[in-house]
């Protein structure tokens, strides 16, 4: 784990008597950065969602790549399965001498069948399972020096684009996983609403969640200061966002961009006018990516420590049988 | 004299077989190529009527067709739940009806809704408050049918079911296949593609050709166009092949009017472009409206008259009749009602089991016999 320490440019000692030279202490931050390009890191993504609702195409156009379950080999039409299944599939990608190793957690089956009791179930359980793995690691006697880190920091909810409201399933989904792990809901297939059917359907979607108690990520109690606040709010404003996705590029105005070729026109996909897939991306990867996996970490990850500590009595560093787990 | 005449008529009669005065001519001219005009102004005077059933989850866009299909605004005071609220809502049947005139022609439309169908986390049967109202209706058709005054039976059956699917998914789903599984054999079912503006034509042409697979795969009998008459010329031979080639239609409904090449559409208005309702190349609307009101419409109601509502009949009264055996009651409720003929298997095991119980009953006979012998 890195944790980004922000030092101030002018050094200060804790006696309060400024510096009389240089001594390089903000070299500090230099220096872990090459550290970070050295070992690179992981995140770990999950898409929950009916199926259809383009969540691979979307993966696929958020990092660029052929990142997703279905392109890794998986038959695009395979049968939907009977009970959710969890499918990871990892990829290490590069950008600018960083590298980061991207898994993808995929759920088909979910809110597939006629009756979608329980559907979570099997998402929570693989949430818990590897915050216990991680656990198990920690308390071991000899650790690894770096724990693989396969814990869930983001999950990305695809809520049907109907126009009207949440459904059941999804208040459901998320009010009993908004406290395991970081909810970003997402409006999938937002090319069938026009603008302002959008703006109602978010204010609508928006107000359900908090008349639900569902906070998503970013959670408000977590703002650490007013400049955090003040943009979170502004995120949270706008979110869900209302996404579009698609790996097919087409030439609009003399520029190949991604999108979608209809009868009446062609969706940009990384046109902010047409859909928000933009600031999801900016929003996902290049501004909250680590504070994703820190809330993951300090936050989700240490109550459910807190809760197995207390339900076991401690936990002893030898592996504990699987019957010992307790259900969260 | 007279006799003569009469031969002669006679001889003429039979040598000139085609020759015609111009009074004989208008004897053989019945008329009745009138009949048609008349059967259409009686009509016109009676009006018709038709029920149109759409089901489907909630926000595919179903009102909004409606709307769009019949230039109604129907759906005025709807107000929508929120998820909350629908939590413990079961399926419900809304019937709305409006009464349209065009032409001097009366139509009385009567739009069957069916909201909270698909909308719960568990939808184990929720369709089964449709079948229970579809079968009301046949049931309520049967009984003033039979009854004694039949002057002015109201036909309330559901005479076409219009089923929206997701334009989301890969094909069918499962709540799809099962609802329209037990449906088929009592409504006419049209599958429909809904918002099919969110699809590229390529994407609508592979998620038609997978749902036309699964329909065939799982049997799903939906409403089949019927076969043109071999005398009908080429171009509308032509016109109902691309119609049946193009089930299921994706369709799109829109209730604003929007300005596009110059001309007042309805249509939506998105940032990268106008979806015109109108326009055929945008989506299957015209086909559908053409198909189900200017050509098919009494071609629904007759399917519906004798082929579901014949089989619920059927179904009917073999129930009914069995359960008179059961009881050995000799009162039936229905005034006249054909005795039922066992079919041919459980004749032969009627015979069958006669045959056994004489071969017993002659060994026991031939027992009896031999012990009266040995007695002896």
């Amino acid at each position: 784990m890195f944790f980004v320490i922000f030092l101030s440019t002018r050094g200060v000692f804790s006696g309060g008597s400024t510096l009389l030279g240089y001594i390089g202490i903000d070299t500090i931050i230099e220096q872990m950065r090459k550290k970070t390009m050295k070992t690179g890191f992981d995140f770990n993504i999950m898409v929950v969602g009916p199926s259809g609702l383009g969540k691979s195409t979307l993966v696929n156009t958020l990092f660029k790549s052929q990142v997703s379950r279905k392109s890794a080999g998986w038959a695009r039409d395979e049968k939907i399965p009977k009970t959710v299944e969890i499918k990871s599939v990892s990829h290490v990608i590069e950008e600018g001498g960083v590298k980061m190793k991207l898994t993808i957690v995929d759920t088909p089956g979910f809110g597939d069948q006629i009756n979608n009791d329980n559907c979570w179930e099997p998402i929570s359980k693989y949430i818990n399972e590897q915050f216990e793995k991680f656990l198990k690691e920690e308390v071991n006697i000899t650790r690894k020096k770096r724990i693989p880190d396969t814990r869930v920091h983001c999950c990305l909810y695809f809520i049907p684009p109907t126009g009207h409201c949440l459904r059941q399933l999804d208040v459901e989904f998320m009010r009993r996983l908004s406290h395991s792990v970081n909810i970003i809901p997402v409006i999938a297939k937002s090319d069938t609403m026009t603008i302002e059917e959008r703006q109602e359907f978010k204010q609508r979607v928006r107000k359900e969640l908090e008349n639900n108690g569902i906070e998503f990520y970013p959670q408000k109690e977590f703002d650490d200061d007013m400049e955090d606040k003040s943009d979170n709010d502004k995120i949270r404003e706008t979110m869900p966002f209302a996404v579009v996705g698609s790996d097919k590029e087409h030439q609009v105005n003399g520029k190949r961009v991604l999108g979608r070729k209809t009868a009446w026109g062609i969706i940009e996909v990384e046109n902010p006018n047409h859909c928000e897939f933009a600031q999801l991306r900016d929003f996902l990867i290049r501004s909250h990516l680590q504070d994703l996996k820190e809330v993951t970490h300090n936050i989700h990850y240490e109550t459910y420590r807190a809760k197995r500590l207390n339900d076991n009595g401690g936990l002893h560093p030898i592996s504990s049988n699987d019957t010992q787990e307790s259900n969260l | 004299m007279d006799a003569i005449m009469l031969q002669e008529k006679l001889v003429e009669r039979l040598l000139c077989p085609r020759v015609r005065t111009a009074r004989q001519k208008e004897k053989q001219y019945v008329g009745f190529a009138t009949l048609p005009n008349q059967v259409h102004r009686k009509s016109v005077k009676k009006g018709f009527d038709f029920t149109l059933m759409v089901a489907g989850e909630s926000g595919m866009g179903k009102s909004t067709l409606v709307n769009s299909l019949f230039l109604t605004d129907l759906y005025k005071d709807r107000k929508l739940l929120n998820a909350e609220e629908r939590i413990n809502q079961t399926v419900e049947i809304i019937k709305h009806t409006v009464d349209i005139e065009e032409k001097g022609v009366k139509l009385k439309l009567t739009i069957v809704d069916t909201p909270g169908f698909g909308d719960a986390v568990n939808n184990n049967e929720c369709w089964k408050p449709i079948t229970d109202y579809i079968d009301q209706q046949f049931e309520q058709y049967f009984r003033d049918e039979s009854g004694l005054n039949r002057k002015n039976i109201q036909d309330n059956r559901v005479h076409c079911c219009l089923y929206f699917i997701p334009p989301f998914g890969h094909g069918l789903r499962p709540v799809d296949v099962e609802f329209m599984k037990a449906l088929h054999e009592k409504v006419n079912i049209i599958p429909l593609i809904a918002k099919a503006d969110c699809l590229t034509p390529n994407e609508i042409k592979k998620l038609k050709d997978r749902v036309r697979e699964e329909i065939d795969k799982f049997g799903i009998k939906v409403y089949q166009f019927p076969e043109c008459d071999s005398d009908e010329d080429e171009e509308f031979k032509q016109l109902d092949k691309e119609l049946k080639e193009c089930t299921p239609f994706a369709v799109i409904g829109s209730n604003t009017v929007v300005e596009a090449r110059g001309q007042r559409v309805r249509g939506r208005l998105y940032p990268w472009g106008i979806v015109e309702v109108e326009n055929q190349s945008h989506c299957d609307f015209v086909k559908l409206r053409n198909m189900l009101i200017r050509s098919h419409m009494h071609d629904l109601k007759d399917v519906t008259c004798d082929v579901h509502y014949e089989n619920y009949r059927a179904q009917c009264i073999q129930e009914m009749t069995s359960k008179l055996a059961q009881d050995n009651r000799m009162e039936s409720p229905i005034p006249i009602l054909p005795l039922s003929t066992p079919d041919v298997d459980t004749e032969k095991l009627i015979k069958m089991k006669d045959e056994e119980l004489k071969r017993m009953q002659e060994m026991l006979n031939k027992m009896q016999q031999q012990m009266h012998d040995k007695d002896q």
